[in-house]
Order: structure tokens, then sequence, then C-alpha cells
């Protein structure tokens, strides 16, 4: 049996009561620890149903998902909400920043959620990760002040702070210039190599998909293609 | 918690309006309450001193008209024992009523001696000397300044009285008092303990014992230890507050009024802080929904509300507290009766100031309860969903 560490066994979701909206049918689907892998499919397909689902957001109507080889059915709302800021990086389809808060702030918030307060240590990593998304210039700016791109940079320096196994990310360059999309994925692809983590990516970016080590097609919530590389 | 705590200071701090607006509210309601509290406290304070303040709050007396407390100084031991934290300013005094006589006129008067060191406590009888000096010879005498200006009687003066029983005496004036009382001033005769003993003939023994006590509103339960301790048919103790129940009732319906005017203010502030919060919480859903889906546990989300509720709490008891204050004081200083003297004096009284400021800050923290409460039902899911 491969060595997954993040299953889906028979997911379906089921939006509404009266009128039924089958967003997913019956999904099977494992990934690899450390893969690097992309979701691809039409707008409605049922992409980000998947990743929520996976994110432990969501819960599907019917199935169960499997994370680090555990069934996650019937761990409590607390314990939910440990595995995501321990072992989950999420950068969303909307950048959701606090605004409230700048830059480096808003970064160390999911180690503050784990651990109270921000130790020098931890500051210094927020620093070094905002550097690696291009952002130390800005990092004492409000989030609202910043451009959309700055913006989506900083979910993604977020969703790393606590060096999560798995990183999921809705369409997290939508709104990037070619350039900078390119640096993000480069710097995906180091962060996979060089800590192991494994990457879900939805994207409707063909060029991003083609650089992913495996590439799974979504067609009216089943899976329609899946190629690994 | 830190984080909690730091994240409730922040969401105030980005909408420095709204907190404004809330911290106002907060501080206004902590001010008319502690505005109200003050005025009435200084009221009645004020009253109860101008009617009792000088005056004996608690008397030791004869249970037979005339007669006299003979052992005086072993009951003097027994009332001092019966509280000796509340009852001060003891004093024993012997009165008897008697006739003066000057050339041409006679009037009825009471002569009254104690121990002018005592009688200080009560009556501060050294102060009310507004002319000459107390006697305190044998036969040496102070009258009021009315009887004075009515007998036309001066310093140096010798008077004679008569007691009932026929005794006559000569008396020589050494000083007049004003005891801002116009019939004390007309009657009183006073002179030092040995005089009047002498005179009335009554030995060692004083015809009351009167004292004040440091709460005078205590002065009930105290004049019942004083009581039991005495365990003496033939003494009755009698205290200001039965003799003042008019008042005491006044009073008391004034608690009652502001205490009521305290309590729908803080009914309204209690429901503004509920209703502003919990439009924060709208406004913050999506912010709390971040959070949790980062893992966020539900109870610390509750919290950032919960302190939210508390700092605006304190800051309006805060800022009320400074405004109580100034309107107290304005009040007292701006509101003046004809001769420029306070209509209520300036009174501040910490103690409800503390309690007025704890109230606002529970019930602040409280009325964060409800949006706390929601708080932690919101699914991340539906801020995820609706961008
Ligand atoms: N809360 C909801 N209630 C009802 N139907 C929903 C709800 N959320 C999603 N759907 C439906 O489920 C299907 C899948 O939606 P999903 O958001 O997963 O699509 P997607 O693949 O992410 O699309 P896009 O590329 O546009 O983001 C769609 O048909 C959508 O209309
Ligand atoms: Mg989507």
């Amino acid at each position: 049996m491969d060595n997954f560490v993040v299953e889906v066994k028979g997911v379906s979701k089921v939006y509404g009561k009266a009128i039924k909206t089958v967003a997913l049918h019956e999904l099977d689907l494992g990934f690899t620890t450390g893969s690097f892998n992309a979701i691809i499919g039409e707008s409605g397909s049922g992409k980000s149903t998947l990743l929520n689902i996976i994110g432990t957001l969501d819960r599907p109507t019917k199935g169960e998902v499997i994370i680090n080889g555990v069934s996650i059915r019937n761990m409590s709302k607390r314990r939910l909400a440990d595995l995501r800021n321990e072992t989950l990086g999420f950068v969303f389809q909307f950048h959701y920043l606090l605004p409230e808060f700048t830059a480096l702030e808003n970064v160390l918030m999911p180690y503050r959620i784990a651990n109270g307060k921000a130790d020098k240590e931890s500051q210094k990593r927020a620093k070094q990760i905002l550097n690696l998304v291009g952002l130390e210039k800005v990092e004492k700016n409000l989030a609202t002040n910043m451009s959309g791109g700055q913006q989506q940079r900083t979910a993604i320096a977020r969703a790393l702070m606590n060096q999560p196994k798995i990183m999921l990310a809705d369409e997290p360059t939508g709104n990037l210039d070619s350039q900078t999309t390119d640096s993000i994925y480069q710097l995906f692809r180091k962060i996979n190599q060089e800590l192991g983590t494994t990457f879900i990516i939805i994207t409707h970016d063909r060029r991003v998909a083609e650089k992913a080590d495996r590439i799974v097609e979504i067609l009216d919530g089943r899976i329609s293609l899946d190629i690994v590389k | 918690m830190k984080l909690a705590f730091d994240i409730a200071l922040r969401f105030l701090k980005s909408s420095k309006g709204q907190t404004a607006l809330i911290v106002l509210g907060i501080a206004i309601g902590v001010s008319v309450q502690i505005f109200i509290g003050s005025l009435i406290t200084g009221l009645q304070k004020s009253l109860v001193d101008k009617t009792v303040g000088s005056a004996p709050q608690i008397t030791v007396s004869a249970k037979e008209d005339g007669d006299y407390i003979l052992d005086s100084q072993t009951e003097i031991k027994a009332i001092k024992a019966a509280n000796p934290a509340e009852i001060t300013n003891l004093v024993a005094v012997t009165q008897g009523p008697a006739i003066l006589k000057t050339t041409d006129q006679s009037t009825t008067v009471i002569l009254r001696g104690f121990a002018w060191d005592d009688a200080q406590g009560i009556y501060k009888i050294a102060d009310r000397v507004v002319k000459g000096e107390l006697g305190t010879n044998k036969n040496e005498v102070i009258i009021g300044k009315d009887l004075s200006e009515n007998l036309n009687v001066k310093i140096d003066d010798t008077i004679e009285m008569i007691t009932p029983t026929g005794k006559t005496g000569e008396f020589l004036v050494t000083g007049f008092f004003d005891l801002q009382v116009k019939s004390l001033n007309e009657s009183w005769i006073l002179t030092n303990d040995g005089t009047a003993q002498t005179f009335l003939e009554t030995g060692e023994g004083v015809s009351q014992i009167e004292m004040q006590v440091k709460d005078v509103f205590a002065a009930g339960e105290v004049a019942m230890a004083v009581e039991k301790r005495l365990n003496n048919d033939n003494l009755v103790v009698t205290n200001w507050k039965e003799e003042n129940a008019a008042l005491l009732s006044g009073l008391s319906g004034q608690t009652a009024s502001s205490l009521m005017i305290q309590v729908f203010v803080l009914i309204s502030v209690v429901l503004g802080i509920a209703s502003v919060l919990a439009i924060s919480v709208v406004q913050k859903s999506r912010q709390i929904g971040i959070l949790k889906a980062m893992g966020m546990h539900n109870p610390i989300a509750s919290l950032v509300f919960l302190f939210q509720g508390f700092l605006l709490g304190i800051l309006g008891a805060f800022v009320g507290i400074g405004l109580g204050i100034g309107l107290s004081w304005s009040f007292a200083t701006f509101v003046t009766n004809p001769d420029g003297s306070s209509l209520v004096p300036f009174y501040i009284d910490w103690y409800f100031i503390g309690i007025s400021a704890g109230i606002a800050v529970a019930a602040s923290t409280l009325a964060a309860l409800i949006p706390a409460i929601r708080v932690s039902q919101l699914d991340p899911m539906e801020v995820i969903k609706n961008g």
C-alpha cells in the first residue's frame, strides 16, 4: 500500500436539501508524502469543495478523510483545530488576511495561535519567510495597505509559518503576474524538496500544472484524469 | 489568553470611532451613577450632620425625670465597654431647670454642667465661645449670646439663679457662647461639672451621659448594646434615630429612588454594549473565521469578545469616574446657596465609586457574553465560502 499523507475514501458532498447539488461523487484519492500535486478542472467542478474537505473545514456527506494515517471522522472540533494549526497550511482562493494586523503579525498568527506569544526565534523565521516571498520591505504594513499580489504572498508566507506537513492552496497565484507566479512556484518547489512538504494546489494555469509531479483533473465531481509523472 | 487579549485590543484600536462611542456610553452611565450617588450621599451626610453632628446621638438618663445617675463613674465604664470602637465623645451632664434673675427681669433657664474637656467632643464648646472664656472656677458660668442680649448681661456681671427647690446662688459670667440654635442660646447656661453638682445638690450624681458614635447610622445597635451592658432598670437609653424617624424615612426613600435610577442606568449601559458588540461580531466574522481556519479554538475566539467587553468596561469606568467627579465637583462649586456655600457639599465616596466602576466592568464583560457565544458558533466554512 502507498504511503499516503492524505487520503479520501468514497467521499461525496451533496449541497442543499430540497434541490440537491452533488459536488463530489464518491471520490477515492490519495496523496503520497512529499509529493507535489496539481488539481485542475472547470469552474464549479468541485475542486474547492474537495480541498476544504481535505482541510477539515468542511465535512463530507459520505466517506472518510484520513490525514497522517488517522481518520478525522470522530475527531472533536478542538482536535481538528489543532490538526489544522500544526499539520495543514492553507492558501485560500481569496487571501483572507486580518486587516487589523501588519504583514509580519499576520504571518506570525498561526504560531501565536499554537503558542500564545511570539518569541525571538519565531519572529526571525517569520521575517525569513517574508524575505522568501519578497516582502521584507512591507512587513510593517497593515494588510490593507498592500497590493493584491503582496497580500496573496503574505497569505502564502502565513501558511508556511508553522512548517506544515501539507500545504493546501486554492488558486494561490490567481491574481498574480506571470513573473511573480513563477517565483512563487519556485518557492513552493524549494520548500517541497527541502522540507518534504506535500503540496496540493488547485490551479487554472496549465503551465503551472505541468510542472507538478501529478495532475488530477476533476469533472462534475468525479476524477476524469490522473497523471503521475 | 495573551493572543485573545492582543486581538481584542487590536480590534478596538482599529475601529476607534466605534470604540470611542461605546466608551462614552459606558462613561456617561458610570458618571451619572457616581454623580447621583455622591449627590445623594453628600446630601444625606450634610443633613444628618446638621441634625445630629453636634448633638448627642445616644443618651443614657435616669428613668424618672429629675432623678440622677448616682454612680456615674461605674456606668461610664460600662458604657464605654459596650462598644469601644464606635462610642466617642462621651460626656456626663449634670443639668436642671432654674430661674435666672437680674435686677429687672427673670427667665427660666436650664443649667448644664460638664467637664469642659469632655464637652469639647460633642459641643466643641471651646470653639463656640464667641466672647470671654470658659469659666473653670467654682460658680463661673457662660451664657448664650441671645440670652445676654435679651437680659443685657455683660461679661464679669454676676447673675442670680434659683432652683425649683428654692436654693439660690450667685454666678460670675465669664463668657458668651453661640451654639447656632437660637432656642439653646436663649435658654442654656453652661458651667463646669463641680458648680452644677453643688448648686443642684446631686453629689457625685449626673443627670445624663451623652455620647456620639463613629457611624451615626449604627446608633440604634450601639444603644442596644449599651442598654444590655448597663443592665439597669432605672436607666433609659435613647438614640437619635428614635427621635428622628421622619428624617430617616425621608433618607431611605431617597436612597431607594437613587438605587432605582442606578439600576436603570446600568441596564441601558449593558444593552448598549451588548448591541454594539453584537454588531462587531458580524463585522469581524471574517477575521474570526480565518482565525478558526488556522486552528484557533472556540473558547479563545469567544475570549476575544469577552476581553473587548472587559476593556471597554475598564476604559468607560475610568472616563466615567473622571466625568462623574468633575460633574459632582462642578455641582458643588457652581450650585450654591445665596451665601455662597454649596447647596450640596462636594463629597467623594471612593468605596461607592469603586463599586460603581466594578459593576460597569462586570456588566460590560457580561454584555459581551452573548456575542462571545455567537462567535463560538461561527463556522469558518461560511466565511471561506462567501469570500
Ligand atoms: N454552499 C453551497 N451550496 C450549494 N451549492 C454549492 C455550495 N458550494 C458549492 N456549491 C456547488 O458545488 C459545486 C462545486 O463548487 P466548488 O466551489 O467546489 O467549485 P470549484 O471547482 O472550486 O470552482 P471554481 O474554479 O470556480 O472555484 C458547484 O456546482 C457549486 O455551485
Ligand atoms: Mg474554487
